[in-house]
């Protein structure tokens, strides 16, 4: 019994040595913050903390936070919704009675976005709505620190037409079809 | 005339307690929110965070709004609970402290109550907590809060049995239970011949020589038992099992909120001053300073007096509570049968030891 408590006490004064060195460790910083640093891990003592909005903690351009989409390149194929496992992103497209145009890489267009909302508070940030992309327009930023007041701003509209545009359109489809109707009838 | 005269008398003496009383709790408190805001930086500094840092300079008055905001909060007792038992649990758990805090010396001449017995009371009235805690955690009506206050009750009735052999192994040595005559009797100004450890007089050095640790070395023994005991007695890691918070939410006090739990909270820190003062005066000095006389430099006597006794009491008491909270923050939690297997197979033993080298100390070495 006296053998194990000796020995309780010897390993407690090793714990207390090694946070006494911390204590007075913690009079500096942790200098070098970027993970991408090759002495990232070099460093051992000193304070980890970054008090956030003061400071922040240099992260890469590709990093992997809020979605965001570059709406000229989308081609309205709803693949990115279908991938989404908490189902966040919600497209409505409307199809166009001749090719608009082409993305950057050269995919066709054939539909019109009526409407394309990520919700970010549902978003679990897992990337999938990025890998199936075809054109990739989706992307996930650097951006992270996006607080609101309304849950409803935390819903990212990206599709830029407006109402009466997409009326339009739709009452240009309607009339395609029929005009294609009355061509098959006769 | 005379009936006026004796009346205003009385109400002066009233006053005067109620003075020293209100002087106390305001001590108690202020050193409450110092603790705690210390506590939060010690063990931020220990695991490399920062502790608090945005309510004013470095985090300085966090404490101070916490307990705005504690002082705001509604009452809310539970409906199973027995009303009178848990309304009651707090103001039992903090008055028995806050009376242990009348007996301290603080400086030459100055303790609030002159008591022969101090140190017998002190150790009753700490004990008084066990009830207190035991009614908290009866009177939640909570099986959390019920098993930490059992848990509370067994560690603290085991360990009061080392803690105080430790503290009869020093009185034996003192001779006296007045903390007042136990504090003098380890500086310069005692009346009486005092040797370091049993050999050399150093009645006129003073400093850390004639403290009790050094008058009889073995007493180094008692007081590093009194000191773990002490740990367990104010529920404090690795001796928190009452609490274990990964356990028993909050042990004995789960179901307190507000005023009622900064009372609770306000008790716990005040104990960890109180004990740490008790083994400051038993063991190591109380205000005598540890600086000795040597030759011409008085060192001793320019650094005794006062305000010299209050520091030194308060900075040797701050040193041993930054110690508790040193330890906090580097100890795992000993599990039940740990607790108890270290109380009565190695700290009881010990301390008995402890006071039979007091015994033969007394006869053979000090007479």
């Amino acid at each position: 019994m006296f053998k194990i408590t000796i020995q309780a006490f010897i390993t407690a004064a090793k714990g207390l040595a090694v946070t006494l060195a911390h204590l007075f460790g913690a009079r500096r910083s942790r200098g070098t913050r970027d993970v991408r640093k090759a002495d990232y891990f070099d460093q051992q003592g000193g304070v980890t903390t970054v008090q956030f909005p003061k400071e922040k903690m240099p992260i890469p351009e590709v990093a992997r936070y809020q979605l965001d989409v570059e709406i000229d390149d989308c081609i309205v194929c709803d693949l990115c919704a279908k991938a989404c496992p908490v189902d966040c992103i919600t497209i409505e497209s409307v199809k166009a009675t001749d090719v608009i145009g082409k993305t950057s890489d050269g995919s066709v267009k054939r539909l019109y976005a009526a409407q394309f909302d990520i919700d970010m508070a549902k978003c679990m940030y897992c990337g999938l709505c990025t890998v199936v992309c075809p054109t990739e327009c989706i992307t996930m930023t650097d951006q992270y620190d996006r607080s609101m007041t309304n849950l409803a701003e935390l819903t990212y509209s990206f599709a830029d037409m407006t109402p009466e545009e997409v009326e339009e359109k739709k009452r240009e489809w309607t009339k395609f079809q029929a005009e294609k109707e009355a061509a098959k009838s006769k | 005339m005379h009936d006026i005269l004796s009346k205003q008398r009385n109400v002066a003496f009233y006053l005067t307690y109620l003075l020293v009383g209100a002087i106390l709790f305001g001590f108690i408190a202020a050193f409450t929110l110092f603790a705690v805001y210390s506590e939060r930086k010690i063990a931020g500094f220990v695991q490399d965070r920062l502790g608090p840092m945005e309510t004013g300079k470095y985090g300085s008055l966090q404490t101070l709004a916490d307990i705005l905001k504690l002082i705001q909060k509604e009452y809310i007792t539970p409906a199973a609970a027995d009303k009178a038992l848990f309304a009651a649990a707090p103001v039992i758990i903090f008055v028995a402290v806050f009376l242990g805090f009348t007996v301290m010396p603080w400086a030459p001449g100055m303790a609030p109550s002159g008591l022969y017995l101090g140190l017998f009371f002190v150790i009753a009235i700490i004990s008084v907590d066990a009830i207190g805690l035991l009614m908290a955690g009866w009177g939640s009506n909570n099986k959390f809060s019920l098993l930490g206050s059992m848990r509370a009750v067994a560690q603290i009735v085991s360990y009061e049995i080392p803690s105080g052999l430790a503290l009869i192994a020093a009185v034996m040595i003192t001779q006296t239970l007045d903390l007042r005559e136990i504090v003098i009797n380890q500086g310069i100004l005692t009346a009486e011949r005092l040797l370091f450890a049993g050999v050399w007089d150093v009645t006129h050095i003073g400093g850390l020589f004639a403290w009790n640790t050094f008058q009889a070395p073995h007493l180094l023994l008692a007081y590093v038992i009194f000191f773990i005991a002490s740990l367990a007695e104010c529920n404090r890691a690795p001796f928190d099992i009452p609490e274990a918070e990964s356990e028993l939410v909050g042990g004995f006090h789960t179901e307190y909120g507000g005023l009622r739990f900064a009372f609770i909270f306000l008790a716990e820190y005040a104990m960890m001053f109180l004990v740490a003062m008790i083994g400051v005066v038993v063991f190591l000095g109380g205000w005598n300073t540890p600086l000795p006389n040597i030759g011409a430099a008085k060192l001793a006597d320019w650094t005794t007096g006062l305000a010299w006794g209050i520091f030194w009491t308060l900075s040797k008491t701050l040193l041993i509570v930054g110690i508790q909270m040193w330890i906090r923050w580097t100890l795992p939690r000993l599990r039940a049968d740990q607790l108890m297997a270290l109380c009565w197979k190695v700290l009881t033993p010990l301390a008995f030891l402890s006071m039979a080298i007091s015994g033969i100390w007394r006869v053979w070495v000090m007479v």
